[in-house]
């Protein structure tokens, strides 16, 4: 009996040495596309036994992890500039697309209730609009009454690229945005409170009667959050749908970005949604571990092809087929192995 | 120090002189091995964290300590927010913690029945072991809204309308900011200064307060002139404890501090303190200066905490000298 549970545990330990190495891909990096990496890891998992192991960590991390190469692949909201990647050997690529929501906690304002445009989100942002009631406000919203209530604005406290998407459209629609705050993971916000990860903003947002706040789109949907609706370049009221986000998307001129850099707020459509963005994934150009990194690129190829559906469900937009095709020709022209040969096509 | 009595060695099953003699060298080369590695681990902790925050100091010098701003935009970064944040919070926690956790302290001591005590001082050392993260969920889920809803504008109607103290209490009443944040640190300090007060107290020696009942003191006059001042030292001492272990709290404050980098007067507004925006921002920093700026701030509470301690030394030992010479 003692032998037998001797020899069990002994396997048990060895189990996991005696699996191919490849098995598991690591990455880390962004919140925002978390929850549809996870769907997606779990879908390939089953398929094909290849493991995940992604650490929501945020965008900056997942930067700070890829030069450490700590992980096969690093994930980032915020777009690196060309010059970086090339100073560290890193690719680039879109992997999803998303939308940033502003939301609102507002007694008797329900989602889709409230209209602001972009010079009036910044304003409120800046502190200079600190009430419900302010006539700058009231214009866009003639038939609700709001409340003379104080506005608590509710930002990230951590870096994030949600903070990025964000404050790039607010450095887009604002000159004194861009002026006295500026676009970045992490700014010097002149005013309200913050919140760490997009579950501490919804919290907070959520606590405090007349508080604003901005989150990923899942967030607001799943904490049933009452979104605003945004005025977009065409002077169109949009809601925050799969729709709009795909509206904003279908701009997106991937084919002109050096590296894949490219933003996509602020995006002309009767029907965009201003404050969209995508998600990026970083790998080395020169791969030492080609297995490793085959293994990483037929995960990302099987996602890009099979995911979509996954990604709609969750409020995502996925890749329209000739980026894929683009990214994937990125893919063999320009990562090579140990010696020098493309390592994609995988055989 | 006087060496052991002769009559031990020669205690029956006591084990030769010889050997024992063999042992000291090799308890006494232990012990200083381990004291050596912690002054080793200390001075190595400081030699890393400026070697790390190299950029930031260069770049900053003493600016540093007197600036407020802290844009990872244009890389300008200034400690005094959250140099001021994590001293009010530790003040505030202190300041409700301590007469609270000495009356917890002399009624269990003095007051309490017998079969009483033994509940009561687990309670309070089970307060002890919650994990600091149910404390932040608890201030942000319970304590918040209570304070928001009730505490801070029963504040503003009384203590608000006072011309001076006016600003200490102004803006919107959100629940989270400096006082909810003290205020939950404090309860997190509590155990730690009830209990060791409580241990304080139960060293007064008993004839001294037996002499005092003896004369006719009521138990109001035995605390306040025969146990406080007899034990003022390990309350002392009981204090520092309490804030070493308020300074350097990071989860329950980034909870409901507010997390903003933003200097106020009123207590109701959100701040931040060293090891709140440590919790925030150091996973996410990708400048080199702006992370060697977060460590600067890590390395100055070291400095604060080591500047606190010290001083509480200093003030013990010259408290220590007059008992000396009675």
């Amino acid at each position: 009996m003692r032998r037998l549970l001797v020899t069990l545990v002994a396997l048990a330990a060895l189990a996991p040495l005696a699996a191919p190495a490849a098995t598991t891909i690591t990455g880390a990096g962004a919140t925002f596309p978390y929850p549809i990496y996870g769907r997606w890891a779990y879908a390939y998992q089953k398929k094909s036994g290849v493991q995940l192991n992604y650490q929501s960590i945020g965008s900056g991390g997942g930067v700070k992890q890829i030069k450490a190469r700590t992980v096969d692949f690093g994930a980032s909201d915020a777009p690196l500039k060309p010059a970086a990647l090339e100073k560290h050997g890193l690719l680039q690529f879109p992997m999803i697309m998303g939308g940033v929501v502003p939301v609102v906690h507002i007694a008797g304002v329900e989602a889709g209730a409230l209209k602001l445009d972009g010079a009036t989100l910044a304003a409120i942002y800046l502190g200079e609009i600190r009430q419900w009631n302010d006539p700058r406000i009231a214009t866009l919203n003639p038939d609700l009454s709001l409340p003379d209530k104080g506005i608590t604005v509710v930002h990230r406290a951590d870096g994030s690229g949600t903070t990025w998407i964000f404050t790039n459209y607010l450095t887009k629609v604002s000159e004194t945005w861009a002026k006295e705050v500026g676009n970045a993971k992490a700014v010097s916000w002149p005013a309200g409170l913050g919140g760490k990860g997009n579950e501490g903003v919804a919290a907070f947002v959520k606590r405090i009667d007349g508080a604003v706040g901005y989150v990923e789109y899942a967030y607001a949907l799943q904490n049933r959050m009452a979104y605003c609706l945004l005025q977009n370049r065409a002077g169109r009221f949009v809601a925050p749908t799969a729709e709009s986000f795909q509206a904003a998307a279908a701009n997106g001129d991937w084919a002109g970005a050096d590296h894949y850099y490219l933003v996509l707020t602020d995006q002309p459509g009767e029907g965009s949604w201003p404050i969209t963005g995508a998600s990026f994934i970083l790998m080395y150009a020169r791969q030492a571990q080609t297995e490793r990194a085959q293994a990483v690129l037929r995960f990302l190829d099987w996602s890009y092809r099979n995911g979509a559906a996954a990604a709609l469900k969750l409020d995502y937009v996925p890749m329209p087929e000739a980026v894929v095709r683009m990214v994937e020709r990125t893919w063999t022209d320009q990562m090579r192995d140990a010696k020098g040969q493309p390592i994609w096509p995988a055989r | 120090m006087t060496a052991a009595p002769p009559a031990a060695l020669a205690a029956p099953g006591s084990r030769s002189p010889r050997r024992r003699r063999r042992g000291d060298p090799l308890f006494r080369g232990l012990t200083r091995a381990a004291a050596a590695a912690l002054l080793g681990l200390v001075v190595t902790m400081v030699v890393l964290l400026l070697i790390a925050a190299r950029p930031s100091i260069d770049a900053f010098g003493w600016r540093f300590l007197v600036t407020a701003s802290w844009n990872p935009v244009t890389e300008q970064f200034g400690a005094v927010t959250p140099i001021v944040g994590t001293l009010l919070s530790t003040a505030i926690a202190l300041a409700a913690a301590l007469p609270v956790a000495l009356g917890i302290a002399l009624f269990l001591e003095e007051i309490c029945p017998g079969p009483l005590r033994t509940p009561f001082s687990m309670a309070i050392e089970l307060l002890a072991a919650i994990p600091s993260i149910v404390y932040g969920m608890w201030g942000l889920f319970v304590l918040a809204p209570l304070m928001a809803d009730h505490v801070q504008p029963a504040l503003q109607a009384t203590l608000g309308r006072l011309p001076l103290l006016s600003h200490l209490f102004a803006g919107p009443p959100m629940g989270i900011g400096m006082l909810t944040a003290g205020l939950v640190l404090g309860l997190m300090v509590l155990p730690f200064i009830a209990s060791v007060s409580g241990d304080v107290l139960a060293m007064v020696p008993r004839q001294l307060k037996e002499s005092a009942y003896g004369m006719g003191a009521t138990p109001w006059e035995v605390v306040r002139d025969v146990m406080l001042p007899y034990g003022r030292k390990g309350l002392f001492a009981a204090v520092v404890l309490g804030l070493g272990r308020a300074i350097g709290e990071t989860m329950a404050i980034t909870f409901v501090i507010g997390n903003a980098h933003r200097l106020s007067a009123s207590l109701f507004a959100p701040g931040n303190s060293i090891a709140s925006t440590l919790a925030n921002e150091f996973t996410e920093a990708d400048g080199d200066l702006y992370l060697a700026a977060l460590i600067e701030l890590g390395l100055i509470l070291f400095v604060i905490t080591f500047l606190i301690l010290g001083a509480a030394q200093l003030w013990l030992r010259r408290m220590a000298q007059p008992e000396a010479g009675r």
